[in-house]
């Protein structure tokens, strides 16, 4: 297993602190993405455990990408992962900041 | 200097040959008919040391029995021999060479024993005299690679010897075609004799030996797919396909390649391109075995002809229902010919489409890896321009025209497109900059590293990020760009030149789901017309009986 | 309003309860920002689950207040675990304050987590007695059975504790899954390759027709609503009194003269012959609601 944690600063802030949401199954080649609110609001912390070792850099990319998209502060994403494609992670990801944000008050 | 010229020419020593064969069988046959407990022995009798063998095998139908007894004949008496056939699937066709039998192999295909046939290569204990496409394969038998014996398998025989092929025709009549009529023996089992057949599908005077195998051919279901394990991801690249490949191009006539991706846009004709307004306008003419995944299509109407390489197991049914669709026997079951079927696919067909492994910078793919030699099959013949292709369709002409704009002789091309997600499980790459092939050729002393599709033919690359137009390039450059633009997160993929990928982008050379209009939100299993093997038996109206391992219910 | 139906089979645990329940009426217990995960897991380096394969809590179905847990049996395969295990017995621990309706457990397991298979076990043990306790306090515990998994091993035995068992066809119930049968007995004694076998064996027709659960239901969380909502209501205006030694002694009479009736069959469809099933070989592909209507109208 694989443990990082990567800090992106943004400018979009959450007008409200909706509360955590989690997407996605841990099963062989899917993950789960929890997203929460609580971080600084120029913040989004993500949190990655992996079994894939060695492919930071593909994470790194993937999720300044994610970050790019949607340039949500103030939530830390912590994900669980069991060997999902870059494709799969970038997709939850999507899944679970929209439903997050899709939350009412 | 061989033949005194006080002697007369000799023109029919083969003939001479295969009279001298029959004559040392006919004490083990009753007529035509050969008894299972007496095929081994008919086989030592008849077949000589450095025969040519074909023994029928295609990526479905297997001579299985046939195989077996030629494994249990006597090393001394059979050997030397040089087998010729599509597919080495058996553990037998290896445990022929171990034995060795076999000291030399011609084939196209060799599927699970792929493992096992690159280690017997790398040891020395077979040569390999080329992996061939399925026509080329078929074309040799007429040519240097005629079978002398051909061990083939029917479904029936009537006494006289007439066989019947039925749905699983695929490669019988070529292999019998070209030993049958070059002195050659033609040895069938059948899985079971009948008063009168269905129909002839070969008739009794190409056949020299028919036997009754103990249980019947074996046939593997090697183009179901289970709907349930469609991924978004895969339905994704299949509303691309639709939206930016097919719609764009008004592809009509087709061929899918096997996998989970073909079956995801098979799935969403009914839906996604039915919401597009395309039915009738794609999709309607295919060269295509009869994947149960069409069953959703074929009954919205979608579809208006299907001619098959071969069968697939639990749709004899409901393509014995469906002849407006199928080529179906007066019998009323279906016939399916393997070399037909390819020449359809080659010559008639606007678009091939198929899943590969890998894919490098110059668009070359393969589905070689390091100690498996898995051979081609059919996919290269599909998947290569026609350069013999005379008649035009809209498609052909415009996929001509973006190739070649600046020709001063009009042409058409065929549309070849790979589908692909960028990585599989665990990040390993589909893109890469040196393919494996380039190993395997190297560990099996190939001549050629063992691409399926080459790059020039390539002309479209799907992938979950988007469409690459790659016979729009103008320049080898550009179409390296275009490859990496929708390489994803993989190294070729974030080593593209950020500039050109948009340059190509504002060009439409690729085009990424956003710029087609497709909201990769919508990309759920809710889109497909069957979720489950159980959709395709329902919609079917229980006509689809589908091989036990595939059911839950 | 024309809902489309969803799949229990694929739907996730979640999208189960969200479904099932009524709508915003749900409040889960150790929900997954406190990160109960398997601690075992971890030292295992395996992927964990911030809910550790099941989600717990509070809701309400046709108004009802009820317990509901849902298994994730995509996470490996819905096993029990420690955590896991502990969540499942809380649950029902709590039926003994909160007094619901009836505890519904939406099953997905193919039984104790290998990675922690003594914790699962004594989990699995402690989960059976709580279900006993909770029905013998007159809550009824519901088992809903239609995803992949099935409900094998301890589940198995969980699931046929339940007052009330409802199933899908695509759903299963057995003790050894039919794989390990396989490798331990070989092929000629359950040939798992053979799924027609498999789910005439331990699939939702023939354990309906043994009377193993008593509810049939199409592959539709609607359908799995209608049914629970059905039966909450019957046990809402009749509390449970399963402590009646009577009644015990005639299920037990009943499995008894059960195993001796079938004491020869080897195959599912002589279930459902003696069920008055006339074509055997349809039996599969009958819809659910004609397999009901058939079976509830046999004598």
């Amino acid at each position: 297993m694989e443990q990082f944690v990567m800090n992106f600063t943004v400018t979009n802030r959450l007008a409200t602190t909706p509360s955590p949401r989690v997407c996605g199954v841990v099963s062989s080649g899917n993950l789960e993405v929890l997203v929460e609110s609580g971080e600084p609001e120029d913040t989004c912390r993500i949190d990655v455990h992996t079994p894939a070792e060695g492919f930071r850099d593909i994470w790194s990319a993937v999720l300044r990408d994610f970050v790019e998209r949607q340039p949500v502060g103030g939530v830390r994403i912590t994900i669980n992962d069991a060997g999902a494609t870059p494709a799969v992670v970038s997709l939850r990801l999507d899944q679970a900041i929209d439903f997050f944000r899709s939350e009412k008050p | 200097m061989n033949r005194p010229s006080s002697q007369p020419a000799t023109w029919d020593r083969e003939k001479q040959n295969y009279q001298a064969r029959l004559a040392r069988g006919a004490a083990l046959a009753s007529g035509r008919k050969v008894s299972a407990d007496d095929i081994v022995r008919l086989l030592e009798a008849v077949i000589e040391p450095g025969d040519r063998v074909c023994i029928e095998g295609n990526n479905q139908k297997q001579a299985d029995f046939l195989a077996k007894s030629l494994a249990r004949t006597d090393p001394a008496l059979v050997r030397e021999l040089h087998l010729v056939q599509s597919v080495l699937a058996l553990p037998e066709h290896m445990d022929l060479i171990e034995q060795g039998q076999v000291s030399r192999v011609d084939f196209s295909f060799s599927g699970q024993q792929a493992g096992r046939l690159a280690t017997l290569v790398e040891q020395g204990r077979i040569k390999i005299g080329a992996i061939h496409t399925y026509l080329e394969l078929f074309g040799r038998y007429f040519v240097d690679l005629t079978p002398k014996v051909a061990l083939i398998a029917a479904q029936m025989a009537d006494r006289d010897g007439n066989l019947y092929t039925g749905p699983n025709t695929e490669d019988t009549p070529a292999i019998v075609e070209a030993a049958a009529f070059k002195n050659g023996i033609v040895i069938a089992q059948v899985n079971e004799v009948v008063e009168k057949l269905p129909r002839v599908d070969i008739p009794a005077d190409w056949v020299d030996y028919f036997v009754k195998a103990p249980t019947p051919h074996y046939i593997e279901p090697l183009f179901t797919r289970d709907p349930a394990q469609i991924t978004e991801i895969q339905i994704l690249m299949a509303m691309i396909a639709i939206k930016g490949l097919y719609a764009e191009y008004g592809i009509t006539s087709l061929n899918h390649g096997i996998g989970f991706d073909t079956a995801a846009i098979e799935l969403l004709l009914p839906t996604y391109a039915a919401e597009l307004g395309l039915k009738g306008k794609i999709c309607t003419n295919w060269a295509l075995n009869p994947h149960p995944t069409m069953i959703p299509a074929i009954e919205a109407g979608f579809v208006q002809s299907i001619h098959s390489f071969g069968s697939e197991v639990g749709m004899e049914r409901y393509i014995a229902a469906r002849p407006d669709i199928f080529f179906v026997g007066r019998d009323g079951s279906m016939r399916s010919n393997r070399a037909f079927s390819q020449v359809a696919g080659h010559y008639a067909c606007d678009l091939f489409i198929g899943s590969t492994l890998q894919i490098d910078l110059a668009g070359n793919s393969s589905t070689a890896t390091k100690g498996r030699i898995s051979g081609f099959g059919g996919a290269p013949n599909m998947g290569s321009d026609a350069r013999g292709r005379r008649h035009a369709s809209p498609a052909w002409l415009r996929a001509g025209r973006e190739a070649r704009p600046h020709a001063v002789m009009p042409r058409g091309q065929k549309l070849v497109a790979q589908i692909v997600e960028t990585s599989r499980e665990h990040m390993q790459p589909a893109f890469v900059e040196r393919l494996d092939a380039w190993d395997l050729a190297e560990s099996s002393g190939m001549e050629l590293p063992p691409v399926m599709i080459y790059g020039e033919d390539v002309t479209h690359i799907i992938t979950e990020e988007g469409i690459a137009h790659l016979l729009r390039c103008e320049t080898p450059e550009e179409r390296e760009q275009a490859i990496r633009g929708v390489a994803g997160y993989t190294q070729v993929g974030l080593a593209r030149d950020r500039r050109m990928v948009e340059n190509l982008r504002d060009r439409g050379i690729i085009r990424y789901p956003r710029d087609l209009g497709i909201d990769k939100r919508m990309a759920t299993r809710d889109l497909l017309a069957a979720r489950s093997i159980k959709d395709l038996v329902l919609a079917s109206g229980g006509l689809y009986n589908p091989p036990k391992h595939f059911r839950n219910w | 309003m024309n809902v489309k139906p969803i799949n229990y089979f694929e739907a996730s645990a979640r999208t189960r309860i969200a479904c099932l329940v009524d709508p915003e009426s749900f409040t889960e217990f150790c929900p997954p920002e406190l990160r109960h995960i398997s601690p075992h897991l971890v030292r295992l380096n395996a992927p964990v689950a911030f809910d550790d394969g099941v989600m717990v809590g509070r809701a309400r179905l046709a108004g009802h207040p009820v317990l509901i847990a849902s298994q994730e049996g995509k996470f490996n395969g819905g096993a029990v675990g420690e955590v896991h295990g502990a969540k499942l017995r809380g649950l029902l621990d709590k039926a003994l304050i909160e007094r619901p309706v009836a505890v519904l457990l939406l099953v997905d397991s193919g039984g104790v987590r290998l990675h922690e298979a003594n914790a699962g076990l004594i989990a699995i043990s402690e989960l059976m007695r709580a279900i006993l306790r909770t029905q013998s306090a007159g809550i009824p515990v519901f088992a809903l059975i239609g995803g992949s998994c099935g409900a094998f091993g301890g589940m198995g035995i969980v699931s046929r504790l339940c007052t009330e068992v409802i199933i899908s066809e695509q759903g299963r119930i057995g003790l050894s899954g039919p794989e390990v049968i396989e490798t331990v007995k070989g092929v000629d004694e359950f040939d798992s390759r053979d799924r027609a076998l498999v789910w005439r064996i331990t699939g939702g027709k023939v354990r309906r027709a043994l009377g193993d659960a008593t509810r049939l239901v199409g592959d539709d969380i609607g359908a799995f609503r209608a049914a629970t909502a059905e039966l909450l209501d019957k046990h809402a205006g009749r509390p449970l009194n399963s402590s009646d030694l009577d009644d015990l002694t005639a299920a037990h009479s009943n499995l008894s003269i059960r195993a001796q009736r079938y004491d020869t069959a080897r195959d599912g469809r002589i279930i459902f012959q003696e069920a008055g099933f006339t074509e055997l070989e349809s039996v599969a592909l009958l819809p659910v609601d004609d397999f009901n209507r058939q079976l509830e109208g046999s004598p």
